[in-house]
């Protein structure tokens, strides 16, 4: 199979182009940029005039509630919501159930989503058995199986000395650890964020001291045992200060944000709504702009959709009783959209954010547009609004704070491995 | 983002939180209840405001006393009452709050009064119940109990008409009071000019100065020359741990005793939500003593339950055959 997509505008980060150029693709590669290879004869053209091309996203978590909880969402489910939502690769955390702690679920896991030829699934594996925070697992064996790196999900390592070891452990292979910081005493039962809303509506808070603690406690750990760290949904400004310093510092640190955070505030949760009952909690406009200015300079490096489709009836609950999560792969792009038009920050920097550094971050191959790469592609119009309706998102989940939203961005064409795997229905 | 509380008209719809509800509704609901005071001492302790409707008192927490106002007021209306305590019924078998809604919804009821373990949850179910529902929060987790915050302004208002010209004191477990938030919430919005809270950090939410109230943590500082002090329950639960250290010191540093009454203004009242913990918040010299009208503060608050169920079933105090009346306690009638 044979595609041309032609006189779309071009946007590939990693190689810093942003010009109107096509794209040739034979045989699951991209074969040629700009001019077309001798003899190419295309099966099927692209028309992609006003639209713009640019690698699959790839999204750093996005759970797919497989194995275990397929009443709240199926994989077939979650990878259609991902190709239509142009993203064309995701990490998935362990917090399935069982937890993804056996090589051999992770090879069913990875087997399952390879056969729905959709997008590509690549699972973080837990880094302590059953989640518990005491044995270290098999970290080795998951690798081989698929995992590209190891995560506790949202449930911390109480324990120092077992932080410590799997810190260790972990450089000694050059694995990386993709830790959510929260200190999980001070934490504890809190539901939203420690401040002014939270005691207006009589929510327990988290404050964000929990970030601070747990991120310093990561971060030293890190420069002692030299492990690669990937912090997960970064929540406040002190949070993002601490990974400057640190980065300056020399520390293999990366970090990301849920798109949910570059645009909500605990104000958000108005009177109750639990579609922002979310994990980070949603925090102050301060916090909201500090990691906007930290993801514009560079100190978090990418944006994640923190994928977590719910039922409808799990959140049919009081706030601190409904089920953690918000629907989010479908909302990828849009968001980030939305986000470097309103911080004027260019195409290729905001889309560097969910392609090429989350690639980069997984260590996967994905994320760019060089010649002979997987055609992992994302064809979208940049300007074409569409109303978020729960009825019409492909996710399972159909809970996201920005129901009846218009957010400019559609997906029209998604290609994996050289394959239109999702088309806009006219 | 519409204020769930209200219909399009600016009206009562439900009563789930102090917060949001103009000073408008508010005097409204204040002065409804001053007609309804004079029908406790009537022969016939009746009105048929409610007649032909059924209230619903949907207790997902156990109380016994505000059930047992928010019944007795909704009876006085001429209402029929069902009292469900559903923490030891269907929940417990594993029912959603909004499925136990919609059973009583299919048995045709009027109104509900919600008390629930969770903030939030009245909130929900008025989001959930068709129009001609209406629910009233009679206690959500931490964050509202809007009838007792009406009650205490309404006790206030009968010794101490002028609001306009008050000092406040709430003084104790400020963090996980659900009514101290509601009184904060009518005192300012009605216009008292000081709202004070007292109590040490670990019993103050975070940002409460946001409130619009001053923090005091030294009550004898707090106490000085307020004309009203509110003091709130201590749970027990909250003693000998990482709160407080013990109820000996509570009491001693927060407890509430003639000692420290005496830094208040002479004619100050004293007020407390109930039940008491007499020797921890409160001494019972003050609690039974002249100044304290923990006992008015109960017997208004069936005035004010009643105010607010008439109101939200549409009924115009005008209309209220017979009612009227004249506060009957006074300083000193709880001594």
């Amino acid at each position: 199979m044979k595609i041309q997509i032609k006189n779309g505008r071009l946007i590939d980060p990693k190689n810093n182009i942003d010009s109107k150029l096509d794209v040739f693709i034979a045989a699951g590669k991209i074969v040629a940029i700009g001019h077309s290879p001798e003899g190419f004869v295309a099966n099927q053209v692209v028309e992609a005039d006003n639209l713009v091309v640019c690698p699959g996203l790839v999204d750093l978590s996005a759970r797919l509630r497989e194995p275990g909880d397929e009443y709240k969402a199926r994989l077939v489910s979650e990878l259609q919501a991902a190709v239509a939502g142009g993203v064309t690769s995701l990490a998935c955390p362990p917090d399935t159930d069982p937890v993804l702690d056996e090589p051999g679920l992770v090879e069913m896991l990875k087997h399952r989503a390879k056969q729905q030829g959709l997008a590509h699934v690549y699972p973080l594996g837990a880094l302590t058995r059953q989640l518990e925070g005491k044995a270290l697992s098999e970290m080795s064996e998951l690798t081989t199986a698929g995992c590209v790196g190891f995560s506790q999900a949202n449930v911390a390592i109480t324990d120092t000395q077992v932080l410590w070891r799997a810190m260790e452990y972990a450089a000694t292979f050059g694995f990386t650890l993709f830790l959510h910081a929260e200190e999980p005493f001070l934490a504890a039962k809190g539901v939203a964020h420690d401040g002014e809303v939270a005691t207006r509506l009589g929510l327990k808070g988290i404050p964000s001291a929990a970030e601070a603690l747990a991120l310093s406690t990561i971060l030293r750990i890190a420069q002692e045992t030299g492990a690669k760290v990937h912090i997960s949904r970064l929540s406040t400004a002190e949070g993002v200060e601490m990974v400057r310093a640190a980065k300056k510092q020399g520390l293999k640190i990366s970090c990301d944000v849920s798109a949910h955070h570059l645009h909500l505030t605990e104000h958000d949760i108005g009177y109750f709504d639990a579609n922002c009952h979310l994990k980070p909690p949603l925090r102050t406009q301060r916090d909201k702009e500090a990691l906007s200015a930290g993801l514009k300079d560079g100190t978090i490096d990418a944006i994640c959709s923190d994928h977590t489709p719910v039922d409808d009836d799990a959140k049919l609950a009081p706030f601190a009783e409904a089920e953690i999560g918000a629907t989010g792969l479908e909302l990828l792009l849009p968001l980030t959209l939305k986000w470097a038009t309103e911080q004027k920050v260019g195409l290729l920097q905001a889309i560097g954010s969910i392609t090429q550094t989350s690639a980069r971050i997984l260590g996967v191959p994905a994320g760019d547009l060089s010649v002979n790469s997987d055609a992992d592609l994302c064809v979208f119009d940049a300007n074409e609004y569409w109303k978020v309706c729960p009825d019409t998102l492909k996710s399972q989940g159909k809970n996201t704070p920005f129901t009846n939203l218009e957010l400019a961005g559609k997906v029209k064409f998604t290609l994996v491995h050289g394959q239109i795997v999702y088309q806009q229905r006219t | 983002m519409n204020n769930p509380q209200l219909d399009r008209d600016g009206n009562l719809k439900h009563l789930l939180s102090i917060e949001g509800l103009p000073k408008r509704i508010l005097n409204q609901i204040l002065d409804t209840a001053e007609s309804f005071v004079g029908v406790a001492e009537r022969e016939v302790k009746k009105v048929p405001l409610l007649r032909g409707k059924t209230v619903c008192n949907l207790f997902f927490e156990n109380s016994t006393r505000t059930r047992t106002t928010f019944e007795i007021a909704a009876k006085r209306l001429s209402a029929d009452v069902i009292s469900l305590n559903v923490s030891t019924s269907s929940q417990s078998k594993g029912e959603t709050i909004l499925d136990t809604v919609d059973n009583l919804i299919a048995m045709h009821a009027d109104m509900f009064v919600v008390r629930h373990a969770q903030s939030g949850a009245a909130h929900l179910i008025a989001k959930h119940v068709p129009p001609h529902i209406h629910v009233v929060n009679a206690g959500d987790g931490r964050h509202s109990h809007p009838t007792q915050g009406l009650l205490d302004v309404f006790t206030i208002r009968k010794y101490k008409p002028d609001l306009h010209n008050l000092k406040i004191a709430i003084v104790g477990d400020v963090l996980h009071s659900r009514v101290a938030r509601s009184e904060i919430h009518a005192l300012t919005t009605l216009g008292v000019p000081e709202v004070r809270v007292i109590a040490p950090k670990t019993l103050l939410p975070a940002q409460v100065e946001k409130l619009g109230v001053h923090v005091f943590h030294d009550m004898e500082e707090g106490l000085k020359d307020v004309d009203v002090i509110m003091m709130l329950r201590l749970q027990n639960e909250r003693m000998n741990g990482a709160m407080l250290p013990s109820s000996q010191e509570y009491f001693k540093t927060y407890g509430l005793t003639q000692e420290k009454l005496k830094l208040a203004k002479p004619d100050a009242i004293v007020m407390h939500p109930g039940p008491m913990n007499r020797g921890v918040e409160i001494d019972s010299n003050v609690a039974d003593g002249k100044q304290s009208v923990i006992l008015p503060q109960v017997t208004y608050g069936i005035a004010i339950r009643m105010a607010v169920m008439a109101l939200l079933a549409g009924g115009s105090p005008a209309q209220q055959q017979g009612t009227g009346g004249s506060p009957t306690a006074t300083a000193g009638d709880a001594s």
